[in-house]
Parts: structure tokens; sequence; C-alpha cells
């Protein structure tokens, strides 16, 4: 297991985790090569289906990063994933995903090396974990719509929002 | 009403009939001396110090009070004859026997001669002048103070000497009574010592100097007329007839092509921090309301003057206060250290005192501000680096040096001070006004963690908004000083007049849309919106976005149960593609 190299989606925010993964990269700090981000306007518009469908596709872990608390661009988009990632952890743990392959990380415009470091680390965990065998759980990625798994994922989801709110 | 012909002292007059003596005096710049006379209210003869003589020319002669005696064709007053001089005397006399010497009595009393009254001076300080009853019931109208008990137990009080509840503290009883008998005092302790909480301002005023247009308005809280229909003193005095008290604020509605926010600051409030005593020790001042002190119309004439209106003879200036604080704003105001030194200057200029800087670290870092500092290091001010710690009162043996004591550490020598002062100036923090808020949402932009507007790009946008045609200027999106504030708002009109002059401003291309046939009208998406761009159409039962206002950030879309809203640009079809296409 020791060369085994997770797959980590990110997903980041446009107005600070964005900027600050863009400041480490120019700030040429080097992290692990194993997270690909995904760029959205709010860590608010994080859809926990991007997750799932991350996990789905072969990813072993997934960041969810955004502006500190009061600081979001949107007054408090970040506050709504705040609420929604937690209950997101829940429903990982019931479908016996392991829920510390869920991230959620406040990473500044300004900190290129928090960015750094939060990476590194979640790279480092995931590589204790090991690679996500979603086969293991009765559930096959490749086919997502054949078994119930799905459908159990789409409306686990939908209780989510409807917690959240 | 026909005019009569009256002499007062010699001089012919013509008034109308039964109007009152003491008018024709004064229309003639004779003074006749009065403790209960204003004219604004029925005359009431209550102190009988204007008594005067009056004659009809053919034997007649009566000691009558000018203030309610009625003229009639042929009289003759005369008001210094001995008989008047003696029935004032008498009068004051009388006066003085029930109440102790209130400083109007005793001009009166060096006026008329009466240096030891004969019946002895009394204790009380109420001269029964009646005044504050009538001016309760005839201008204010408020009918909250009334006369109580008989013979020697009559006195001034409320009814039943209960707690009004028609008193509507307008102070008029306390602003008309000549000995100061009535006081309007503050019942929680507060000391008022700058202009700015300087106790109730007069209902009309011009609310401050160089305000724009430079007239006076009526403020309808404090204003008598507005709370009893009565008053309407104003109108009566002013010459030109201005005073409308019809007039009210009024909505009006614009269609503008851009808006500069300005809003500014509100000044930290020292007194949460208690060791620094501010409200608590009289001479602890705040910066602006030394500033104010400072300014040629204060209170003071623009003295550096403590309370008991005496010259301090050592000011300290304290710093960051509330700023650079780990328990209050961690940032840095900027201005302060600059106008501390103009502080430390001006009274150097004006005064003889010793001053103390007391600073964490001296910022002059603007075009000419550190050879304005250098200028006041040489003007022989003391400055120490190191925070002001406490302020307590000085203990007797220091009382000759100053009548407070601050506590500090000088880190540059490594040792802990007590200096003694008089004046301590608290250089407070800027900090971001209480309502910025609710500002920020009305105009769609953002607020950081300290309650600043933020701009579009600290670097390369500092002056507009995320929402297009909206700009800001000033302390308003961060503490700066004038000639920064002035270059921001200067941008800020520029932008303006750009957007004015195009007619039209430039939308991002990203922006949320609601598919109506998929949406189910749950409404979960409509309390999510900051911008509150998502309104429900009751009549086709869907949320609609409105797409000036959506700024894009998406959360609505995330929490959309049926999928119905499209972020264009970031759609879930989009996403999912890319997180298909990376981890592919």
């Amino acid at each position: 297991m020791t060369n085994f190299e997770p797959k980590i989606l990110g997903i980041l925010c446009n107005w600070c985790s964005y900027t600050g993964a863009d400041l480490a990269g120019t700030a040429r700090m080097k992290y692990p090569a194993n997270m690909r981000s995904v760029r959205v306007m709010c860590s608010g518009r994080v859809d926990p289906g991007f997750i799932f469908d991350a996990l789905r596709a072969g990813a072993d872990g997934v960041l969810v990063c955004g502006c500190h608390p009061g600081d979001c661009h949107y007054h408090e988009g970040n506050y709504k994933c705040m609420r929604r990632i937690p209950l997101t952890k829940i429903l990982l743990e019931d479908m016996g995903i392991d829920p510390r392959r869920l991230r959620l990380e406040w990473v500044s415009a300004s900190e290129g090396a928090r960015f750094q470091q939060v990476v590194t680390e979640f790279t480092e965990e995931l590589r204790a974990l090991g690679p996500l065998k979603l086969r293991e759980l009765n559930f096959d990625p490749d086919h997502p719509a054949g078994g119930d798994n799905h459908v159990a994922v789409e409306s686990a989801a939908h209780d989510e929002l409807e917690a959240g709110h | 009403m026909e005019k009569v012909s009256i002499t007062i002292d010699g001089k012919p007059i013509e008034v109308e009939e039964g109007s009152y003596v003491l008018q024709a005096a004064e229309e003639l710049g004779i003074k006749i001396p009065t403790l209960c006379y204003y004219e604004h209210m029925t005359p009431y003869a209550a102190c009988r110090i204007c008594s005067v003589e009056a004659r009809d020319g053919k034997g007649w002669t009566k000691i009558v009070t000018a203030c309610n005696y009625p003229a009639w064709d042929g009289l003759q007053i005369f008001t210094d004859t001995p008989r008047v001089i003696t029935a004032r005397k008498v009068n004051l006399e009388m006066l003085m026997s029930h109440c102790a010497p209130a400083p109007v009595l005793q001009e009166l009393a060096d006026e008329l001669g009466v240096k030891e009254p004969r019946w002895g001076i009394g204790t009380d300080t109420c001269i029964m002048c009646g005044l504050c009853v009538r001016i309760c019931d005839e201008v204010v109208g408020a009918h909250a103070l009334t006369f109580s008990s008989r013979g020697i137990d009559r006195e001034v009080s409320t009814p039943f000497k209960l707690e009004s509840e028609d008193c509507i503290l307008c102070g008029a009883c306390a602003r008309y009574c000549p000995t100061g008998h009535i006081r309007m005092t503050d019942t929680n302790g507060r000391i008022l010592h700058s202009e700015l909480t300087l106790g109730p301002n007069t209902a009309i005023s011009i609310p401050f100097r160089q305000a724009i247009p430079n007239a006076p308005r009526i403020d309808p809280d404090y204003c008598i007329h507005m709370a009893t229909g009565g008053c309407k003193l104003c109108s009566k005095v002013c010459p030109k007839e201005c005073i409308n008290y019809e007039d009210k604020d009024e909505f009006e509605e614009l269609e503008i092509g851009a808006i500069i926010i300005a809003t500014g600051f509100q000044d930290f409030d020292p007194t949460p921090m208690q060791q620094f005593g501010y409200g608590k020790y009289p001479n602890v001042l705040s910066s602006i309301e030394f500033e104010q002190m400072n300014n040629a119309a204060s209170p003071t004439d623009g003295k550096i003057l403590m309370e008991n209106g005496e010259e301090p003879r050592s000011i300290a200036i304290l710093h960051c206060i509330g700023s650079r604080d780990e328990d209050h704003h961690k940032y840095c105001s900027r201005v302060c250290c600059m106008y501390a030194l103009k502080f430390a200057h001006l009274v150097k200029e004006k005064t003889n005192a010793e001053v103390y800087q007391l600073y964490i670290d001296m910022r002059t870092f603007g075009k000419g501000y550190e050879e304005f500092y250098q200028r006041i290091l040489t003007e022989g001010v003391n400055v120490i680096r190191g925070k002001g710690g406490e302020i307590v009162p000085a203990p007797p043996e220091y009382s000759s040096e100053g009548n407070l004591l601050v506590r500090c550490e000088d880190t540059l020598i490594g040792k802990f001070r007590e200096i003694p002062v008089d004046m301590v100036i608290l250089c407070t923090a800027l900090e971001a006004r209480g309502d910025a808020e609710d500002i920020a949402r009305k105009f769609n932009i953002s607020t950081g963690a300290d309650g600043w507007f933020i701009e579009a790009h600290p670097k390369l946008a500092p002056v507009s908004t995320t929402t297009e045609g909206v700009f800001l200027a000033g302390v308003c999106q961060g503490p700066k000083d004038i000639p920064d504030t002035v270059a921001q708002g200067t941008a800020a009109a520029a932008h303006s007049i750009r957007l004015l002059n195009m007619g039209e401003v430039l939308m991002d291309a990203a922006y949320a849309e609601i598919v109506e046939e998929f949406c189910s009208g749950c409404r979960i998406c409509n309390g999510l919106c900051p911008y509150n761009a998502i309104t429900f159409d009751e009549e086709k039962k869907v949320s609609e976005i409105n797409s000036a206002l959506c700024k894009a950030c998406g959360t609505c879309v995330a929490a959309c149960p049926t999928g119905a809203i499209k972020a264009r640009h970031f759609t879930d079809d989009q996403i999912y593609a890319q997180i298909e296409g990376i981890l592919a």
C-alpha cells in the first residue's frame, strides 16, 4: 500500500480558496499532485451530489474549501456549506464510506501556505486510509443507476437538503 | 383698540388702551426690573419687583405693578421715585426673607442697595414667581406643574406631588426658573462633558456647523409644539415667517445611474474598557471630543480646558484604544498616530502643558508625515513606546502634578511607569458603522469580518464593488486619512460619470436562472439568497430569479431539490463533466 497515490477532488470557491491555491502555485509552494480542483463560485454551490459523484467516479477523497466564516464574498454561502458537509458525512458513514474521506477547510486568498498544508495533510491521511473500494460495498460505480444504491444516494441528498433548511 | 397717550418718567408714548405699562417702558428703553415677567405669558405680578408709581396728574397716585397695569389715557408713570424704590426694596426684602440668596436676588439687592434684609435670609430657593407653572400651562401646554398647598406651605409641584405623566421633559420650567430652583438632572449619573453629549439640544437648531443647507430645522422628537400642540414661540419671534410646522420628512424616488457609498465610520466607544475610566473621570476625553474642544466655535472657544475650567498641567494621549487590540479590533485605524501628533502640537501651541504620547508603533507613513513627527519631537513632546494600561485617580502625593495617573510600560527602557496627568485623550478606533450590514444588503455588496465594505479587488479594483454601478468612497471601505479618502472619492465620481455617459451597465454573464417547468414551488431557494434576488410568483406557483440582482454564488442551485435552478457557466452538467474528466 506504500505506493498508493490517492485521487482527490478539490472543490474550491472562486474568491478565497481557488485564489489561495493560485497563490500557492505562484509562490512555487509544492504540494502533492493528487488533488485536482474544480472551481465553483462559492462553497455554498457545493451540491452533496458532487461529492457522491466524485467518489463514484474514482476519487478517494473530496476536499471542499471556502472562505473563512464571516469572509464569504456572498455574505453567508460558506455557512450553508458548513451545515451541509457534516450532514453529508453522516450519509457517507451510513453508506459504509469513512467520513474522513470528505474534508471541509477554510482557506483564504492569502493563505497559500495553508492550502499547501491542507492538501499535504489530506493526501497523507487518504494514503493511510487506502483506496476507496466501492465494489466491496456492494456498489457498482460503472453502473450506478443499475443498483439501488444510486436511488439511496439521491434520496439521501434530498433529505439532507430539506433537513438543512 | 384705541390709542392712548401715557408718559413714563416724563417721556410720552402712544400705546393701545389696556396694554401693559411694562411693554411701553420696554419700547421707550426704560428698564424696569422684574423676576416673574415673560413676554409670551400672562403677566402675573408675583414678584412685585416691577412696582412703579402711577399718577393721573390731578393728585391721585398709587404704587402699581408695571407688568400687569393697563395703560389709560393721561396715565403718568414714574419708575424711580423714592416711593418706588422703597416699595421694591420692601418686596425684595420679603422675597429674601424666604429665599437663600440666589444670584438673581443678590444682583437686585446690590442694585437697590439692600445690604441686610430686615427679616433675615431664608433657605428656600423658590420665589413663587410662577414662571414655571405658567410656562407649562400657557406656552408648553403640558399642564404638568401647579401650585400646591396654601399660605406658608405653598410650593410648586406636580399635581399631588406624584411623578407626572403629563410632563414631556421639555425643560422649559428649568430654563425659565430665575433662581435655579428647578433643575434638569441626569438620573443615570453620566458625566456630560462635550458638545456631543452635552445634554438636550434645543428643538430648533442648525444640525451642525457647516451644515448644508445652513438653516435651522425642527427636531420633532424634542419640539414642544409637536408634543403638545402648544408653544409655537419660534413662529411668534421669526420676523420672516419661515417656520412651517407642517413640513415633514419625505421619501422621494429617484432614477439614478450609479451609486457611491460613502457612509463613513463610527467612533469606537471606549466606555466598556473600564481601565481607561472613560465616562467615569471627567477629564478622560475621546479624541473627537478633544478635537471639538479645539474648534474655535466650541463651548470653550477653542481653549484646552479641564472640566473645572482650568488649563491642564499635563496631558497624556493614548494611542490605539480599541484598535490593534485582539479583544476589540485587530486592524490599525491608520489616522490616529497623525492626529495624536497634531493634538500634541495644538496643546504645545495653546498651553504650557506637558504632553505624553503613549504609542505602540508610530505610523507616520504618508508624505510629509515623518517630517511632522520629527518636528513634534523638537517641540518637547514626550513620546513613550508602550500602550497605556490603566488610568486611576492620582494619589495625594501626585496632586501637584496631576489628578489622574496613567500606568504604562515604557518598552524602550523596559520599565513600568506611572505618569501623573490632568487630562487624558483616548485615540479611539475607527469602526464600521453599526448599520453597515443593512447597507451592504441594500446595495448587494459585502462586508468583511470587521464590517468594512469589500471592494471588488483589493489591488486592481479598490473603488468598485461586486455590484455593478455601486462604488465605495472613504472610510466605509476601510480606515483611511483625508488625502486617501479624497482620492478614492474622486475615483468613485469618475467611475460613476463613465457609467452615466455610457447609459448602461455591463453585467456578468454568470447568474442563476430557474427552469419554470421543473420548479415545484417549494420555495427552499427563496430564503437562501443573500441578495433577495429570488421571489415567488404566486400566480404561476414558481420561484423567479432577478438576474440583475443575482451574483451567481450558486447556493440556491445546490439546494434546489428538483434541479430546476441553473447556474450559468456553473451548471450541474458542467461540473459533473469536470468531475468525470478530472478523475478519469
